[in-house]
């Protein structure tokens, strides 16, 4: 037996039935792992002996006929921004190098008690910010179609090693399309739940009201079984949705017959390269042969959208980054020589909450230079710029023109998807404009690179449900991705389209050559 | 109480307060940790308040509740719709970096709350602004000794639910200004909603100051009034060091004006410390004032509602402010306004003792005396809560009774009182022992000639028409039986000499 290339359903199957043990699976994993993760680096973290002793475990626990949970011995990689007390949480961020959280984010918790095996930790576009994986502290990931492009991002290290085969599934987050868009890239399938279906609790946060956690597979129905297991409401996150969890995956034969999929004109505008427009169209004529209808809809605020998720997103990012200041955990830059203050000069302290400080000759305090330095010194460039954009934007007198205007057009958008759901039951098109692109291309260009996020930001704007899966490949031999929208709580159907598509169609199947 | 500029004072000192009181809940605002005072440091926290990387805040009903009802009591009008913002700033002692409060939709608005002189008498009728729910920060300790300069940061308190309290610019005294706070402690005590204690960090206090000083010449007697710049004074930490404060600070003012004739203008607010040892302000450094918060929505919370019902359920859990009790004590028991300040002041407890008491005698004013003159006296000699107190109502009710019916005087009373509270036995058992019975009206005829007989001089000189020299006999006659009643025995003393 071959568990590399197995689906989850399969492989979970195949322990269950004792057709290959959890511990063998694990092992052929890590391999792998071993093999690949060098020129790939999509895992920042391996947890070789965990794995296995938690592999070895619940082969004995099944051995011993004593129940199993649902993912059992199914090998899953995890995004570096969800804590884990037991590997290191890093965030690709030099601020967060080494950090080990002292408790499981929920989604960790619940795969544990599934009885997955956390293979490793993925890297990522640092604290989540980016586009290609490039802005990872600690080296860009690989595309597995072609070394030489970006995997996309920001979880790239998800997506990569999922196409790799180097885990069955892997967890991302997604802020502005960071599921959707590196799972299009890397030819994968990648669901964006509705805000709130997955607790963000443990999620190290972006920006908030955005973040979403959610799968990435080979498959709409591995996504639909790990649906089962990582949504649902969470007490300790006041953001989370009570409504119940369906069964996702005996919910996704029910044909396509009738289903209304829009389609934006304006997706197919200046901007989307040729061979994903040709991709995308063969998907709406797959659709259509499989009964459903395509129909015109409006998003008439869309064009908005990447002007006011790059106002939202970094003006909660800036706030919820200002807990990385050195003083608690984390990066903190040591005393520099020549900043120390001269000793009997300068003003006294004031006691209260002014900064106890002898002025040194930089920085008005010790205290503010540790702050200054720690944060000079743990943040990337992305990180910084977002920082001071958030922080540009919410600042006094600038925060009606900027926040307060974003927050009203988001509200538009939101109205724009609601008005376009009484129509069609989903809206189809592109995840992104290009196929993979080359490492180093926009890296000197932050607008270029905010643009790879123009048809994915929507839905998180929205807080609505979106999936991207392959459609199609270049001449060049990339994946080609599609994207399908959906209303709030429509999981079910977007993964049912997914699967239906997937039914007819072996895009899903395809695997870069990799050494084997 | 006249706040007209006076020759000696030719201003009005224009007060406004801020205050900030720690809500009485067992965990904290966003999180399950415990808000005891006094733990050893950072052992109450968890990833929440340590604003550790992806945790999440998860809002305390209960906390909201009870501001809920100190708002209601502070006669505010509540928000149906509220939500969370993120005040963002640095300090070590905010781990997050911001820290959650409300900003332009606090859960209510538009309150007051009066202060009465100490005669009972309206003194200002102070209007509040908003009251809104917040997190507090850890401690920062400087450790400025031996050159170390290390600070040292405790965040058991980071989190702990916090009501902040910003009233009109209402005040005219630093005299009325501390008795409204006192009224305001007072008022949070009875409603269960803080313990308002100033050492612990319970309650704390800044102050805006200015004075309005009216220009002569100037239009004649409603000539420009001239307003010095508004000084907010920090670092206060006790009532009586916010009056200290704002006497020096007023007087500052004064001496400021007649120097600069500075107006308020568009100069930033400016930020002076107490130093309550030096008894100065000094000014703080300018850069806080000019901070700029950022303000915008707590994304990790979603906004609050506030049902009638959750509404009328606040205000059944509130009972009688002060101001309602006070008035209520005194018609229900036919006390002196006095008398029932002082009893509504020293707190709930002790007027559930006073009433059990006044029930028991059956005569309010009787009872109150017997408050003020030995409960209250000794319990404050002793310290300690007046549920500790070790002598009941039902024990004083008991010597009172024996009082009026006549078994011994009231002064005889206050001993046994005494030696009840020492001994901590029985009110029988301790009348007994002392040999304290009743003096048959026999034993106190004989007393009384054998007395007549011996002093001579004293009956001349009552015959005399010096009745009160009669008072030379009681003397006596209590060292010969201490249960003699000193009244009993002067009317019999007196009816015996007519008789001769
Ligand atoms: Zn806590």
């Amino acid at each position: 037996m071959q568990p590399l290339e197995l689906s989850a359903v399969d492989l979970v199957a195949a322990i269950r039935q004792g057709d290959i043990t959890a511990v063998q699976v694990a092992e052929k994993f890590l391999d792998r792992i071993d093999k690949l993760n060098g020129p790939i680096n999509a895992f920042l973290n391996v947890d070789r002996d965990r794995a296995l002793a938690r592999a070895a475990d619940i082969d004995a626990r099944r051995k011993a006929g004593k129940p199993i949970g649902p993912l059992a011995g199914l090998p899953v990689a995890v995004k570096d921004a969800l804590c884990t007390a037991d590997q290191p949480t890093t965030c690709a961020s030099k601020m967060l190098a080494g950090f080990r959280p002292p408790y499981d984010a929920e989604v960790v918790s619940r795969l544990r008690q599934a009885d997955a095996v956390i293979v490793g930790k993925t890297n990522m576009d640092e604290f989540a910010m980016g586009g290609s994986n490039e802005n990872s502290a600690f080296g860009p990931v690989k595309n597995p179609w072609d070394f030489t492009r970006a995997p996309g991002g920001s979880s790239g290290g998800s997506a990569a090693c999922v196409a790799a085969d180097m885990a069955t599934i892997a967890i991302g987050s997604d802020t502005g399309g960071s599921i959707r868009q590196p799972a299009g890239l890397c030819g994968i399938t990648g669901l964006k739940p509705t805000y709130g279906r997955v607790s963000r609790r443990g999620l190290v946060a972006f920006a908030s009201s955005l973040d979403q956690i959610g799968p990435m597979t080979r498959s709409a129905a591995d996504s639909a079984l790990v649906m089962e297991t990582i949504a649902g409401h969470d007490r300790g996150d006041a953001t989370s949705l009570a409504d119940a969890v369906p069964r996702y995956t005996s919910m996704l034969e029910q044909p396509l017959t009738g289903l209304r999929i829009g389609r934006v004109a304006e997706h197919f505008g200046a901007g989307l390269d040729p061979e994903v427009a040709r991709g995308v169209e063969e998907a709406f004529a797959a659709f259509k042969a499989a009964g459903a209808t395509i129909h015109d809809v409006k998003l008439p605020h869309a064009k908005y959208g990447i002007a006011t998720y790059y106002l939202v997103a970094p003006c909660e990012a800036s706030s919820n980054l200002a807990r990385y200041d050195g003083a608690h955990y984390g990066h903190r830059a040591e005393p520099g020589k020549g900043h120390r203050a001269e000793p009997g000069k300068g003003h006294r302290a004031e006691t209260t909450r002014g900064q106890r400080a002898e002025p040194t000759s930089e920085f008005e305090s010790p205290l503010v230079e540790m702050y200054c330095r720690s944060r000079a010194e743990g943040f990337g460039p992305e990180v910084k710029r977002r920082i001071m954009l958030g922080t540009y934007a919410l600042s006094s007198g600038y925060y009606d023109a900027y926040y307060a205007k974003a927050l009203r057009v988001r509200r538009l958008i939101r109205q724009d998807y609601i008005d376009a759901f009484q129509s069609v039951d989903l809206i189809g098109g592109p995840v992104s404009p290009t196929p993979a692109f080359p490492l180093g291309e926009k890296t000197n260009d932050p607008l270029a690179m905010y643009l790879v996020d123009m048809y994915t930001v929507g839905t998180n704007l929205a807080g609505i449900g979106g999936i991207s899966f392959p459609c199609g490949f270049t001449r060049g031999g990339l994946p080609i991705g599609f994207q399908l929208q959906g209303p709030a709580l429509s999981e079910p159907l977007l993964l049912r389209a997914v699967d239906r598509y997937q039914q007819l169609t072996d895009w899903h199947l395809r695997r870069p050559k990799l050494p084997a | 109480m006249t706040t007209q500029p006076t020759a000696a004072e030719p201003f009005t000192t224009i007060i406004g307060l801020e205050v900030h009181v720690q809500l009485q809940t067992k965990t904290k605002l966003f999180c399950g940790c415990s808000t005891t005072f006094g733990a050893a440091p950072n052992t109450q926290v968890c990833p929440t308040c340590l604003g550790l990387p992806g945790s999440l805040p998860v809002m305390n009903r209960h906390a909201f509740d009870l501001a809920v009802r100190a708002a209601l009591a502070l006669d505010c009008t509540i928000a149906p719709f509220t939500k969370w913002d993120r005040k963002n700033y640095f300090y070590p002692d905010l781990p997050k970096g911001y820290q959650i409060s409300q900003y332009d939709l606090p859960f209510s608005s538009d309150g007051r709350l009066e202060v009465i002189d100490p005669k009972g008498a309206l003194w200002r009728d102070v209007r509040i602004i908003r009251v809104h729910l917040e997190e507090d920060a850890g401690k920062s300790m400087h450790d400025e000794a031996a050159g170390t300069a290390d600070t040292r940061i405790d965040l058991n308190r980071a989190g702990t639910p916090l009501c902040e309290i910003v009233t009109q610019p209402d005040l005219r005294s630093p005299q009325e200004s501390r008795a409204w706070l006192n009224e305001l402690k007072l008022l949070l005590a009875y409603l269960g909603v803080s313990d308002c204690n100033m050492q612990e960090g319970s309650l704390r206090v800044d102050a805006n100051v200015n004075l309005h000083i009216p220009l002569a010449g100037e239009g004649g007697a409603d000539g420009r009034l001239a307003k010095t710049p508004i000084v907010e004074i920090k670092n206060m930490n006790s009532f009586r060091s916010v009056e200290r404060a704002l006497v020096y600070e007023a007087a500052r003012q004064w001496e400021e004006w007649q120097a600069t004739k500075a107006e308020m203008g568009n100069t930033p607010k400016q930020t002076r410390g107490w130093d309550d040892a030096a008894g100065v302000t000094r000014a703080q450094r300018h850069k806080e004032e000019s901070s700029d918060y950022r303000y915008f929505p707590e994304p990790d919370l979603v906004p609050v509602t506030v049902s009638e019902a959750d509404i009328a359920k606040a205000r059944a859990a509130m009972g009688d402010p002060p101001t309602v009790l006070r008035k209520a004590l005194a018609e229900k028991w036919r006390i002196p306004a006095y008398d029932a300040d002082v009893l509504v002041n020293q707190g709930r407890d002790l007027v559930d003792y006073f009433e059990d008491l006044a029930t028991r005698v059956g005569e309010g004013k009787v009872a109150s005396n017997w408050m003020q003159q030995d409960v209250l006296r000794t319990l404050n000699e002793r310290g300690g809560t007046i549920g500790e107190f070790p002598v009941r109502p039902e024990a004083v009710a008991d010597i009172i009774g024996r009082v009026t019916k006549g078994d011994f005087d009231t002064s005889r009373g206050r001993e046994i009182f005494a030696e009840v509270l020492a001994s901590g036995r029985p009110v029988a058992d301790v009348v007994a022992s002392m040999g304290i019975a009743a003096v048959s009206d026999d034993d106190l005829v004989s007393l009384c000639k054998e007395l007549l007989a011996a002093n001579p001089k004293i009956v001349a000189d009552v015959q005399g028409g010096k009745e009160q020299a009669a008072a030379g006999l009681i003397g006596q006659a209590r060292k010969k039986n201490p249960n003699v009643n000193p009244g009993k025995f002067r009317q019999m003393c007196l009816d015996l000499i007519r008789g001769m």
